[in-house]
């Protein structure tokens, strides 16, 4: 009688990893087979099929996906928005969050409601007034590697989306974040004598620093994932960030799907050693912000 | 300045909380407020400028006809643009729309399945952190690369993994999962001249979002599992609930806050799909109304900007629903 509810447990616990370990082996199939068709010739997979066991290996296709998706430039391109933009949106957000969280007035809870409506809308409605609104900004094209005399098609442009559109979600986990610092200790600097802008650099920043890693993680995938702006807003320009290089690649009509995969695989390389490095980081913003947003 | 500065140790004796934060704000020095509202206004003014202000812009142009060429070329034409879309391209717009609603479904079917893996590793699984990284990995790809993935490696006609399983890669019997257009299953509603239904390549694409969402909602329910007092769960064992009746009027109920983040995540995501079709070049079968708005922007017969932009409205409105829901129910908590 006692035994019984244990070995049933028992019983239970094996199928529980059995079917974990079973699911978690179906989860790595695409990535693996992609690394797996990245080494190999296409030829050799067109006539054995992605099963067979290899006859060569070679780092071809990860040649050919870098120079044809003109990766050098792409990936610099990345970068010069993927930084700015972090670096713009966290300082936003930590400057907003302080005002809001720490010396909360009337407005708060109107701001923060407006900033997180404005972050779970969707992209395809507001691009078209933004496309014309970069289109009739006149810039200069001696500050972009385009031609059209307007914000459009430059990196400033996404730059400015990226930051309007993030700084919300952000805003929201940093004022809860800071809601959590006690209030005396801002309270203490004021009679100290310290003005607001040094407490906020001097106090609550310094603070935030694991929330501010957790999001600059975050927000670093996410931006280097994006593939709606760089569609719409940097399509006719030399300016393509490295997600959009690998829909040049292959022509109309023949598409060499072991080059695709090695492509895939080299602008899925940042994100994934990001996440693998800074895993309980990356986890921590999610969380965070699942928790209001 | 000294007097002011003082008063919160007075206030602090019986705050009543209005009065208090209000006192707070007005200690403050000239200087001080000026950077306060600098702090706030500058995010504020860049995120209403470049935000909510092209969505009203939005919605004034889908009652307009304007090819987006010339500013103030565009022509009021009031609701010809919706009346257009509900009738004359009805046979783009409810299958779009059909689709959207298909993916929601399916997403919500995923979502729950990622909240049974979060529960099955929340129960002390050796090597938890493994399984976690593992299910969780698709999600800092984008849906780009999934799409690019997907299609190279497991769709491919003549060397992908499931033609390969299925010995279907012989020219001619091969298996176009990502071109197929045809229909699993289709129904026709009295009044609409196309069928609404299921295109093959639609489902291709719902199951290699499934990869991604699945963990993505999974992280996010374990979590929130984590932080579940376990004396509830002691509580209900000793009370003699069965597992699905814990979790059902225990677990569950708790983890209210986390079940609507999810919620919205899953509608959002369906609703605002677009990366993973636009990067398989949309085949036939798989327009989602964000491809739809797209489309008529810019793409190949693009510049009709007032249809595009009352395709926008419509996909506004729908999430408009569940983002004032989702603030309402968070709103109570930013309140206590």
């Amino acid at each position: 009688m006692v035994k019984r509810p244990a070995r049933r447990s028992r019983w239970s616990r094996a199928f529980l990893y059995v079917f974990l370990t079973f699911m978690a082996l179906v989860w790595l199939v695409p990535v693996v087979s992609a690394i797996y068709a990245a080494f190999r010739p296409y030829a050799e997979t067109q006539k054995y099929g992605i099963f067979s066991l290899p006859k060569a290996l070679t780092l071809q296709n990860f040649k050919d996906a870098w120079t044809q998706g003109n990766m050098t430039h792409t990936f610099r391109n990345t970068m010069f928005i993927v930084i700015p933009s972090i670096v713009l949106i966290l300082f936003f957000s930590s400057t907003m969050a302080f005002a809001v969280s720490r010396f909360s007035w009337r407005f708060n809870v109107a701001l923060l409601l407006l900033f997180t409506a404005g972050n779970l809308l969707p992209a395809q409605v507001i691009f078209q007034p933004l496309f014309q609104m970069f289109k009739a900004t006149p810039w200069p094209d001696l500050l972009s590697d385009t031609d059209t005399g307007s914000l459009l098609g430059t990196k400033i442009a996404v730059i400015i989306v990226h930051v309007a559109f993030q700084t919300g979600f952000c805003t929201f986990v940093l004022s809860n974040y800071m809601k959590t610092i006690p209030k005396e200790l801002g309270e203490a600097a004021l009679v100290d004598g310290a003005s607001v802008s040094r407490q906020f650099f001097q106090i609550i920043m310094p603070l935030c620093r694991p929330v501010l890693a957790a999001l600059a993680t975050l927000e670093f995938t996410w931006l280097y994932n994006d593939f709606f702006w760089a569609v719409v807003l940097l399509n006719q320009g030399d300016e393509r960030p490295i997600t959009s290089s690998i829909a040049n690649l292959g022509g109309q009509f023949f598409s060499n799907d072991n080059l695709i995969a090695a492509a895939s695989m080299i602008v899925a390389m940042p994100t994934l050693i990001v996440y693998l490095a800074l895993q309980r980081q990356f986890i921590g913003g999610l969380t965070l912000g699942a928790n209001k947003g | 300045m000294e007097a002011e500065i003082t008063a919160p140790v007075e206030t602090a004796a019986v705050p009543p909380v209005g009065r208090r934060r209000r006192r707070r704000y007005s200690q403050l020095s000239r200087g001080d407020k000026i950077t306060l509202w600098l702090m706030a206004g500058i995010p504020t003014l860049v995120h209403v400028v470049f935000v909510w202000v092209p969505a009203f812009m939005t919605i004034s142009l889908s009652f307009t006809k304007w090819d987006g060429l010339k500013l103030g070329s565009w022509q009021l034409i009031g609701f010809r643009n919706y009346w257009a879309i509900f009738t004359v391209f009805d046979g783009k717009f409810f299958p779009a729309l059909f689709n959207n609603v298909l993916l929601l479904v399916f997403l919500s079917l995923c979502s729950i399945v990622g909240v049974l893996f979060a529960y099955l590793l929340d129960k002390n699984i050796r090597g938890s952190a493994i399984y976690q990284s593992i299910f969780y990995m698709p999600v800092v790809l984008s849906l780009a690369i999934v799409g690019f993935i997907w299609k190279s490696v497991m769709y491919s006609p003549r060397q992908g993994l499931f033609n390969v399983v299925l010995g279907r890669t012989e020219q001619g019997n091969q298996i176009d999962w990502v071109g197929n257009a045809e229909k699993i299953f289709e129904f026709h509603i009295p009044g609409l001249d196309t069928p609404l239904g299921l295109t093959k390549n639609f489902a291709a694409i719902l199951i290699a979002m499934a990869w991604r969402h699945i963990g993505y909602v999974m992280v996010l329910y374990l979590a929130g599992l984590k932080s579940v007092d376990p004396a509830m769960r002691e509580a209900a064992a000793i009370d003699g609930c069965n597992e699905w009746q814990a979790f059902r009027r225990v677990i569950f109920p708790v983890m209210k806050p986390i079940n609507v983040v999810v919620f919205v995540i899953t509608v959002i995501e369906a609703l605002r799909a677009f990366d993973i079709i636009f990067a398989l070049k949309s085949p036939p079968g798989t327009k989602v109304l964000g491809v739809l708005v797209r489309d008529n922007l810019v793409g190949e017969g693009g510049g009709q900007v007032g249809l595009g932009s009352a395709y926008g409205v419509v996909l506004l409105l729908l999430c408009l629903g569940f983002i004032i829901w989702y603030l309402f129910n968070n709103y109570r908590e930013v309140e206590t």
